[in-house]
């Protein structure tokens, strides 16, 4: 324990993760204000007492809606690395346990999909599905899948010759049982890295895609959403733009130190 | 068990379209193994004797030649029938490390192939799981550990547990003690032999280390560069080697007593390239006593004495004379 008490990655990552979920878990049962009740006179007020991030252009509480938007940005996240991982695992394993002419094709069809910039391939699946809270995911998990799918085909690759691996074909263990009882749980670390950087990927394009006005659509609040809506009043009131940049730049950052973390744990070769 | 002509290639890479370029692992191996004997193979590294005994056990497809076992062919087959065979032949590994799935306990990796071959209760197969631990000199509190809570040698033991599990009569074990230190080896090997004479089973074991082959084997076949080169009883090789590959092995034993006369036999250069291997015999290029015969024909396996069988032209002329007393020896053996 004393040497992760010094990993300052891990200690601050898990810290800020911490407590977004924790304000997530809260927003379900209690926000200082409806998130949706509008308050005009009291529009675009800087943060004071009553309102501690201020409230935006139509008077809602601009704290009860970062914590409304933590559990979207959340939510896509999960859905996002779900898909990714689903599909990835079953490609790049399937591509790196039978390897050939299967390895071949699996993984020039990912180097295909890796071939968009991410964003770009978003637009475009949300454009022809329709933005939302699920249309996004399934976009943004399709752009997950690649990497995944490497990772995890590397990880086949390197245990399908190991001796352990003969001894259960020796005894006949089937080759899909092979692949899921004796090779993933020696891959999982791997593939939990990967999924973690794919989490923090996943809420970063999401803010993006809510930004350009194709993710989540209103009344779901979106931190991504309201940093658009903020831009138009960034002269007249600042402080609109801190609540919901910062949240997102936090939890990035937070996300990227604990994926950090966990690499350098599970992997006994990068001794930091 | 019988093994006729068995060659195993692995294509290269970089070969030209139209004519392939090939890893002769196993080239043109012959060999007999009775019954309840054990057949130790030496050679050095990259001389197939591994390939050889993942080729028996089809883990890698022979690209020729038969493996005959109870009168059955074994080659070309796949799926139940083949896994009917593999159930009365398993394997030992070289690695202690990695033969056992780091992710799985003990009481699983035993217990795992008596689920899938034999038809047991589940009280049943616990029972069998405790008795093969204590079989292998080792508590039934093991049975909920992890292998890396294991030394290299105890896991070993593992390794030997999971394969005789499911009743096989023969066991390839491929170099198992090469990993382990030497108090360790011959507690292990010591193992094997009291199995053996337990369970009646007959192995081949794979060595790169003449003096643990000359612990536990009846007879010794001596491998170079994909070929068998020797084969003889464990006496006559080790007191009269013919093959002057064999007879520079065991020079290069060292030895304890300095008073014990020995003949030296160095051999000089690098173990030719298994993609390109001589022409004519193997070891031409680094015997002491090759003759022009030796660049351009391959010799064969040819019987010498009731004991030995050697490759090398320097021993041809003694063929006739003995070939008779030895066959009927074979016959002696077989029946």
């Amino acid at each position: 324990m004393k040497r992760y008490a010094k990993n300052i990655n891990l200690v601050v990552g898990s810290i800020i993760i911490f407590g977004f979920f924790l304000m997530m878990i809260v927003s379900f049962f209690y926000t200082p204000y409806d998130v949706t009740a509008m308050d005009i006179p009291n529009k675009l007020k800087a943060p004071n007492t009553e309102h501690i991030f201020g409230t935006d252009e139509f008077g809602r509480d601009i704290f009860s809606r970062i914590l409304v938007g933590s559990q979207t940005a959340f939510v896509v996240g999960l859905l996002t690395v779900i898909i990714g991982v689903v599909f990835g695992v079953t490609i790049g394993g399937i591509a790196g346990f039978i390897g050939g002419w299967v390895d071949e094709l699996f993984m020039r069809l990912m180097d295909a999909l890796m071939a968009f910039p991410g964003i770009i391939l978003a637009l475009m699946l949300v454009a022809v599905f329709g933005p939302g809270i699920v249309n996004t995911s399934i976009a943004l998990g399709i752009i997950a899948i690649p990497n995944i799918a490497r990772v995890a085909r590397s990880g086949f690759v390197q245990h399908k010759e190991a001796e352990y691996v003969m001894a259960a074909r020796l005894i006949g263990v089937k080759p899909l049982k092979i692949m899921f009882k004796h090779i993933l749980p020696n891959v999982s670390s791997q593939i939990i890295v990967a999924a973690s950087i794919a989490f923090a990927i996943a809420m970063l394009a999401e803010a993006a895609l809510s930004y350009l006005g194709l993710g989540v659509q209103p009344p779901d609040p979106s931190w991504g959403r309201m940093l658009k809506d903020a831009q138009a009043y960034l002269i007249g009131s600042p402080w609109y733009t801190y609540a919901p940049g910062g949240a997102i730049t936090i939890l990035v950052l937070g996300l990227y130190m604990l994926s950090n973390a966990i690499r350098d744990i599970m992997d006994p070769r990068s001794k930091a | 068990m019988e093994i006729k002509n068995l060659k195993t290639y692995f294509p290269t890479r970089g070969s030209k379209i139209g004519k392939k370029n090939y890893l002769k692992a196993v080239d043109d191996v012959s060999l007999t193994i009775y019954k309840g004997e054990t057949l130790g193979i030496v050679g050095e590294s990259g001389s197939g004797k591994s390939t050889l005994g993942r080729t028996i056990l089809q883990l890698v497809k022979p690209t020729e030649g038969s493996i005959i076992f109870e009168d059955n062919h074994l080659e070309n087959l796949s799926g139940q029938t083949l896994q009917s065979f593999r159930n009365q032949m398993q394997m030992v590994f070289q690695d202690p490390f990695g033969s056992l799935n780091p992710r799985m306990k003990i009481g699983n990796i035993i217990e795992e192939p008596i689920k899938l071959q034999m038809k047991l209760s589940r009280a049943e197969r616990k029972n069998r799981v405790k008795e093969l631990i204590q079989k292998v000199g080792l508590s039934e509190e093991a049975l909920n550990k992890y292998p890396h809570e294991f030394s290299g040698g105890q896991r070993q033991r593992i390794g030997i547990a999971r394969a005789l599990s499911i009743n096989p009569k023969f066991i390839i074990a491929d170099e198992p003690v090469s990993a382990l230190d030497v108090s360790i080896q011959s507690q292990v090997l010591n193992l094997m032999m009291d199995l053996q004479e337990e369970f009646n089973l007959t192995y081949l074991f794979i060595s790169h280390d003449l003096s643990v082959v000359k612990h536990i084997s009846d007879r010794v076949a001596v491998m170079y560069l994909g070929r068998i080169v020797e084969i003889a009883t464990k006496e006559s090789l080790y007191e009269n080697p013919l093959h002057p590959y064999t007879k520079a092995l065991l020079s290069a034993i060292p030895v304890v007593n300095f008073e014990e006369k020995r003949e030296e036999i160095p051999i000089s250069g690098e173990l030719p390239s298994n993609t390109n291997p001589p022409v004519g015999c193997a070891f031409h290029t680094r015997c002491p006593f090759a003759m022009e015969k030796c660049k351009n024909e391959r010799p064969l396996l040819k019987v010498v004495n009731h004991n030995q069988q050697v490759a090398c032209f320097l021993h041809d002329s003694e063929h006739k004379v003995t070939s008779e007393t030895s066959e009927t020896k074979k016959e002696l053996v077989e029946s």
